[in-house]
C-alpha cells in the first residue's frame, strides 16, 4: 500500500527541488493547547541535502501534470517524465506526520497545472484550510500564488499560509516570452500587486486590533532564474531592487539554471553558474542588510558582477577614496561597509568603544575576517603598517595571500606588471 | 583560596555568595571533580544553599536584566573548564560597570563568556533542528540525543510549545537524563539500567517505520547531484549527529 505513495513522494520532491525557497522564517505563529506546531519566526533546518541546501519545509508538487510548456522547467507538457499526483488528504497526512517527528517545520507547496489555473489553485488553498482547521496545524505553510488565479482563490490561500509566493522565473519579459510562450509579465504581477496590498491592509488592521486574521504573515517572495536567458548581473539586481521597493517583497531568490533536460529554447551550459549565483545572493544582501544601492554595486561600466572578489570587496577596490575607516569614530553605516566587517562585528564594534580604543586585535577576535578588513580600517595600533592604498595589489593579496608572492617567484597573470630588472 | 561546590548552578552561586561575603583575596571557584588546581592552595568545600544562590541571583538580574543571568546561566552548562573563572569575572564586571559590561568585546573573559554563549545558542539551534522523534507502541516520541554541551534543560520549552498534545521524550544518552513531557507537564527523567536506552525496532509502530522510510525518500528526491558538495553538507550536518539521524542511517 505504501509502495505508491513512496513513488509518489520521490517524483513530485524531485520535481519541486528546483524551487530554492527554503525559508521557514518571518512568520510567529502560536499553538494552540491541543494543536501541533508554531513558527517561531527565525525559521528551521532540520537537515540539509547533499549539495548543501537547507531542507526545512516538505517541499513538494501537488502534481507535476501540467498544461504550460516553459523551456526551463523540468515538468512542461512536452517533456517526457513519469507524472503523479497527490490526493488532499496524503499532502495532510505527509506533512502532520512528518511535523509530529520534528523532520520539517511545515509544508511548501506548490503545482503543475492541471485542468485550469483556478482548479489547481482551489486545492492547494483547501489543503491549507484542511490542515488548518480539521488539524489544528500551526506549523510553516508556504503556498504558490498561480499567475491567472481568482483573487478569491489568492485571498483563501492568504489566510491559511504564513508565506504566498509568484515565480517571475526569468529576469525579463522579452526571455520570458522566448522560453514561455504561454506567460507574460503582466499576468505575473497581477496577483504580487493582489498580495501585496492585502498583505498591508491585514498588517494595518492588527495593528489597531489584535484579534483581527492574519494574511500570508510571512510576506511574499519569488524566484529568478539565473543563466538559462542573457540578463546582466545588474539587469537581475535592478530588478531584484523594485520587487523589494515596489511590490515589498520578503525575498528574491536566484536559481542558478540546471540544465535539466535538452530544450532547444535555452542555451546548453555545462555547469551550474554556482559562483555567480552565490555573488547574486552576496549582492542581495548588500541591498537589503548593509544599505548599498544598485549603482554601487554593478553599473554600466560594470554590469557584472566581479567572480574573483565579493561585491563588497569589489566596491571597496572601485572606491578607494572612501577608505580607510576609522573603526574608533566612524558612524555604524561605514564600519558595514568595510569587507570582512558584518553586522554582528559592526555592532560589537559600536558596543565595545565605549570602553576603550580598540585595537587591531580585539577586532580580530570579535570575528573580523581580518584578511580582508586590514587593507580598509584604521585603529588605536600606531605602529601598524599600511600598505598604501593600491586596489590592484590589494587585490592580488586577498586572492593570492601576501606571502606567497614572495616565496614562489611565479609569474602572476593577474599581478602588477614589475620590471624583470629592477 | 579555593571554593569547590556539587557541580549544580545553585551550588556556584552560593560559591560566589560565600567568597564575596568572606572578602576571600585571590578567589578561585572549582566545581568537585579531579582536583588539578595548585596543591597548595587551600581548599574548602561550599554547602548548596538556595537561599544565598537565590540573593546572588537576584543581585545578577538588578545589575544586568534577566538576560544576563540566563548568560551566565548557559554559560555555566557548557561543562568547560574555565566557566567558573570567567563567570566569576564577569560578575566583577557586572560590579563596576553594570549591565553594559557584557558588550565589552576587548575584554577576553568576556569575550570568551560570548563566545561560548555563541556557542551553546547553536548547540541549542542544532538541538531544535536534529531532534528525531520516534513513535513507540505506547504512544510515546522518543528522541535519543546527544548534544555537545549539556543543553537538555534549555530545550524544552521549545519543544512544549510545539507539542503540547503528544507525549514525548528527549533522552540525553552521554549525560545519562531525559526530558519527558506528558499530560501532567515537564520534568527531567533518569531511565533505570534495566530500561534500554537504545530504541528498539519491535517498540516501535507500523506507522513509525513507513514514515521513516518515507522520510528517507524524500531525503534522497531533493538531492541535486550537479550540485553535490560534500564539505558543505558536513559543515551544516556534522558527522557526530549522524547516528541518530533518520535520513542518514
Amino acid at each position: 500500500m505504501n509502495q505508491r505513495l513512496q513513488e509518489k513522494l520521490a517524483i513530485l520532491a524531485d520535481a519541486a527541488k528546483y524551487d530554492v525557497s527554503c525559508a521557514s522564517s518571518g512568520s510567529k505563529r502560536k499553538n494552540t493547547a491541543t494543536g501541533l506546531g508554531n513558527a517561531t519566526g527565525m525559521g528551521i533546518c532540520h537537515t540539509y541535502t547533499q549539495d548543501g541546501r537547507c531542507v526545512s519545509l516538505l517541499k513538494i508538487l501537488l502534481t507535476n501534470h501540467c498544461i504550460f510548456d516553459c523551456a526551463y522547467c523540468v515538468s512542461r507538457r512536452s517533456n517526457d517524465i513519469k507524472r503523479a499526483a497527490f490526493t488532499v488528504q496524503e499532502v495532510v497526512d505527509l506533512t502532520m506526520h512528518f511535523y509530529r517527528r520534528n523532520y520539517i517545520e511545515g509544508l511548501f507547496l506548490s503545482s503543475g497545472i492541471f485542468k485550469d489555473v483556478d482548479y489547481t489553485m482551489e486545492r492547494l488553498a483547501r489543503i491549507a484550510k484542511k490542515l488548518r482547521e480539521e488539524h489544528q496545524f500551526n506549523g510553516y505553510i508556504h503556498l504558490k500564488a498561480i499567475p491567472g488565479a481568482s483573487d478569491e482563490l489568492i485571498h483563501e490561500a492568504g489566510l491559511y499560509a504564513d508565506r504566498l509566493s509568484v515565480n517571475l522565473e526569468i529576469p525579463s519579459e522579452r526571455s520570458l516570452k522566448k522560453v514561455a510562450p504561454e506567460k507574460d509579465y503582466a499576468t505575473a504581477y497581477q496577483p504580487m500587486n493582489f498580495l501585496r496590498e492585502r498583505i498591508a491592509g491585514y498588517k494595518a488592521e492588527r495593528r489597531s486590533l489584535k484579534k483581527a486574521p492574519t494574511f500570508s504573515p510571512g510576506g511574499q517572495s519569488t524566484q529568478l532564474v539565473i543563466g538559462a536567458t542573457p540578463e546582466t548581473d545588474q539587469q537581475v539586481l535592478q530588478l531584484a531592487d523594485n520587487l523589494y521597493q515596489d511590490q515589498k517583497l520578503k525575498r528574491v531568490y536566484y536559481s542558478g539554471y540546471v540544465p535539466i533536460s535538452t530544450d532547444a529554447r535555452v542555451p546548453q551550459v555545462d555547469r551550474t553558474p554556482l559562483v555567480r549565483e552565490n555573488r547574486l545572493y552576496q549582492a542581495d544582501w548588500l541591498l537589503r542588510f548593509y544599505g548599498f544601492k544598485v549603482q554601487e554595486i554593478v553599473d554600466d561600466a560594470h554590469p557584472q558582477l566581479d567572480q574573483e572578489v565579493d561585491p563588497k570587496l569589489a566596491y571597496a577596490l572601485r572606491n578607494p577614496e572612501h577608505f580607510p575607516i576609522d573603526v574608533n569614530t566612524a558612524d555604524y553605516e561605514w564600519i558595514l561597509r568595510v569587507p570582512g566587517i558584518g553586522q554582528k562585528s559592526a555592532g560589537k564594534i559600536i558596543s565595545s568603544r565605549r570602553f576603550g580604543k580598540l585595537r587591531r586585535e580585539h577586532l580580530r577576535k570579535m570575528g573580523v575576517v581580518w584578511k580582508r578588513a586590514k587593507y580598509f580600517v584604521l585603529t588605536a595600533d600606531r605602529d601598524y603598517l599600511h600598505l598604501g592604498y593600491d586596489p590592484d595589489i590589494i587585490r592580488h593579496q586577498v586572492l593570492h595571500g601576501a606571502k606567497q608572492k614572495k616565496m614562489t617567484n611565479q609569474l602572476d597573470l593577474f599581478a602588477t606588471p614589475q620590471p624583470l630588472l629592477a | 583560596m579555593i571554593l569547590t561546590y556539587d557541580g549544580t548552578f545553585d551550588g556556584f552561586l552560593t560559591a560566589v555568595f560565600e567568597g564575596f561575603r568572606l572578602r576571600i583575596p585571590d578567589l578561585r571557584i572549582e566545581g568537585d571533580g579531579p582536583a588539578t588546581g595548585d596543591l597548595f592552595a587551600e581548599k574548602s568545600f561550599v554547602e548548596t544553599d538556595q537561599g544565598k544562590a537565590g540573593r546572588v541571583r537576584q543581585k545578577l538580574e538588578d545589575l544586568g536584566g534577566k538576560k544576563t543571568s540566563k548568560a551566565l546561566y548557559r554559560c555555566f552548562l557548557s561543562e568547560q573548564d574555565d566557566l567558573e573563572r570567567v563567570i566569576l569575572h564577569t560578575i566583577r564586571r557586572l560590579l563596576t560597570d553594570g549591565g553594559a559590561a557584557l558588550n565589552d568585546y576587548r575584554d577576553p573573559l568576556i569575550l570568551r563568556l560570548q563566545q561560548i554563549g555563541k556557542q551553546i545558542g547553536r548547540e541549542v539551534h542544532r538541538m531544535h533542528a536534529f531532534v528525531r522523534f520516534q513513535e513507540t507502541k505506547d504512544g510515546l516520541y522518543v528522541s535519543l540525543i546527544e548534544p555537545d554541551f549539556n543543553v537538555l534543560p534549555l530545550i524544552g520549552n521549545h519543544f512544549r510549545e510545539r507539542y503540547p498534545a503528544q507525549d514525548w521524550l528527549i533522552y540525553d544518552v552521554q549525560r545519562h537524563y531525559g526530558l519527558l513531557y506528558d499530560r501532567e507537564g515537564m520534568r527531567f527523567t533518569t531511565l533505570t539500567e534495566s530500561q534500554h536506552v537504545r530504541l528498539q525496532r519491535d517498540w516501535l509502530t507500523d506507522t513509525e517505520k513507513d514514515y521513516q522510510e518515507l522520510w528517507k525518500t524524500y531525503f534522497k528526491a531533493v538531492d541535486i547531484p550537479e550540485r553535490r558538495n560534500m564539505k558543505l553538507h558536513v559543515q551544516h550536518v556534522p558527522k557526530r549527529y549522524w547516528k541518530y539521524l533518520i535520513e542518514k542511517v
